[in-house]
């Protein structure tokens, strides 16, 4: 095996097309399943909006979107990719299918954290007389925080994961570099380097992660 | 101050309804301090939840301050409820919080003072609650006494006019609970707040209140000054708890066929405690007795002795007219006069 060859530009743009891809959409994720994990943890049984009806149908949808494997997530929502960004290649190109692949993953992990806060604090906050928007604003989210960071954790992984798969249908990225020169080429060196970065990526997210978990953690 | 007249709540389950409180008719006077008594079960969380309207009654009307509740929704509701404080068995206080955030919440959550105001009226509570050494702390750095002393103190923070305690001292140490219950009857006293307290112990209702409701299945099977329902109580579910909270050396106990004499329990209450009364009239009238059963202590502040006597020879009868002269209650225990009181009563 040979180091020499490898075109260490080639790597060094892989991984910032892979890091862009990872930020956008992990700040379009959060922007849509924060909300949407919110209105899940509220429309609950037996939540301050309790609306079994309404929890039910976006439940349904969420798990739709979650029971499609990402790769065929990836080619089934190009149209909708090619209306939103103007394309279905690289890194906008696959930031849609990626949103709306992590987007229900985290609104679920966003409602389980809502509902490991205590009960009891919303209801002292009904008997102070707070509204349902400033019990979730001001009691819930901030209680519920250091859940919510390992929400985002978890996700940023996850994310990690699909985007590397995204490289298969061009999202560019280290995962297509590995796709193409190691899997297309043999060049078994660049696949060895992809998965080292990969393995640093996700390691040092999740270090980050747990440490801002413990900073915020006042249980 | 409160009233609930007719109240009754039922919670809709599978199959039948389930009934948590049914003619429910209190009056609560202002700045009284009201006890709330029951087994768990017996529906004590819903009534005190019925007040703050954090649940609504299925049928009857509870007025606060002289204004039906009822219709209240949105603002109005929560404007209402923030008029009435609330302390909880596990505290509920904000854990990402410190002590001084977590008493200034409920004035933040208003939204009717400014910041400066604000952080006078916590250091003021937090003084109060003797915490200013701790404003900085997280709950979790605190023992259990003094996070409900936070917990009071986020309570009274608005100036409530009402506090409802749902069983504030139930999870802590008898020691613990004895300076939390001076706390609350202290700030009883000194800003004159009405207090309605939850609780499964006669030991929590003797110390500090001044009446109180005996909840049980629901329905309230006995209510009045705590001096005649602990002294006196008439209702098995009210000796039960009476019986709880004096451990097992109880009258009951007593073999009352194997009694030198009648039998007769006399209580003392106040001043006529201090006074050899009983001495005194059984000398009067020839009368030698044995104590069988009693307990001694104090209600509120208000000493109490009641005595388990059998009276041997003697005029007994007029002994007994004696001590009732004097203002002491007997009541016959042996000899047919069981009627009058249940036999098997506490001791």
């Amino acid at each position: 095996m040979s180091f020499d060859a490898i075109d260490w530009g080639d790597i060094g743009i892989a991984a910032i097309d892979t890091l862009s891809m990872l930020g956008g959409a992990l700040g379009f994720t959060i922007l849509f399943g924060l909300p949407l994990g919110i209105l899940l943890f509220l429309t609950g049984r037996q939540q301050m909006l309790q609306q079994p009806v309404f929890y039910g149908i976006l439940s349904f949808l969420l798990n739709i979107l979650r029971s499609v494997p990402f790769i065929i997530l990836l080619i089934v929502l190009m149209p909708v990719t090619v209306l939103l960004t103007g394309t279905s290649l690289g890194v906008r190109g696959v930031i849609p299918p990626l949103v709306f692949g992590t987007a229900p993953f985290f609104a679920r992990l966003v409602e389980a954290a809502l509902r490991e806060v205590d009960r009891g604090i919303i209801e002292a906050s009904q008997a102070m007389g707070g509204s349902t928007f400033q019990i979730v604003f001001r009691a819930l989210l901030p209680e519920a925080l250091p859940g919510l960071i390992a929400a985002v954790t978890v996700t940023s992984i996850v994310l990690v994961d699909y985007t590397a798969m995204s490289g298969a249908i061009g999202g560019g990225g280290i995962g297509d570099l590995a796709i193409r020169y190691g899997y297309q080429r043999f060049q078994t060196e660049v696949m060895v380097v992809t998965v080292v970065i990969l393995i640093l990526l996700v390691q040092l997210l999740q270090a980050s992660g747990n440490r801002l978990v413990a900073h915020f953690s006042r249980k | 101050m409160i009233s609930l007249r007719n109240i009754s709540k039922a919670y809709p389950a599978a199959e039948r309804n389930v009934r948590a409180l049914a003619d429910i008719d209190l009056d609560i006077v202002k700045g009284e301090i009201f006890g709330i008594i029951g087994a768990s079960g017996a529906g004590k969380s819903t009534l005190v939840r019925l007040i703050n309207l954090l649940e609504s009654p299925s049928s009857g009307e509870i007025r606060v301050d002289g204004r039906a509740t009822a219709a209240a929704s949105g603002k109005e509701l929560r404007a209402l409820r923030r008029d009435i404080g609330m302390v909880f068995q596990h505290f509920n206080l904000l854990n990402a919080k410190t002590v001084a955030q977590n008493i200034a919440f409920p004035l933040e959550l208003a939204g009717e003072l400014a910041r400066p105001q604000i952080k006078a009226r916590v250091a003021e509570l937090l003084e109060r609650v003797g915490l200013l050494d701790h404003a900085h702390k997280y709950p979790r750095q605190l023992s259990g006494g003094q996070k409900q002393r936070v917990g009071i103190a986020r309570a009274l923070a608005g100036r409530p006019k009402i506090l409802l305690s749902d069983e504030a001292t139930s999870a802590l140490d008898p020691q613990t609970t004895q300076s939390v219950l001076r706390l609350l009857s202290e700030i009883n006293r000194d800003i004159g707040i009405t207090i309605i307290l939850i609780t499964h112990e006669m030991d929590v209702v003797r110390r500090i209140c001044d009446r109180v409701a005996v909840l049980d299945g629901g329905r309230i099977v006995e209510k009045g000054a705590v001096e005649e329902v602990f002294l006196h109580p008439r209702h098995p579910a009210t000796l039960r708890l009476v019986r709880e909270s004096e451990g097992d050396e109880a009258e009951n106990r007593i073999d009352l066929s194997r009694a030198p004499g009648p039998v007769y329990r006399f209580t003392f209450l106040g001043e006529d405690t201090q006074r050899p009364i009983l001495g005194a009239a059984a000398r009067e009238f020839g009368v030698d007795y044995s104590i069988l059963a009693g307990r001694v202590g104090h209600i509120r502040n208000l000493p109490f002795a009641q005595l388990t006597v059998a009276l041997v020879g003697g005029s007994a009868f007029g002994a007994v007219n004696r001590l009732q002269a004097s203002g002491v209650v007997a009541e016959r225990l042996s000899d047919g006069a069981l009627s009058v009181a249940p036999r098997a009563v506490n001791g």
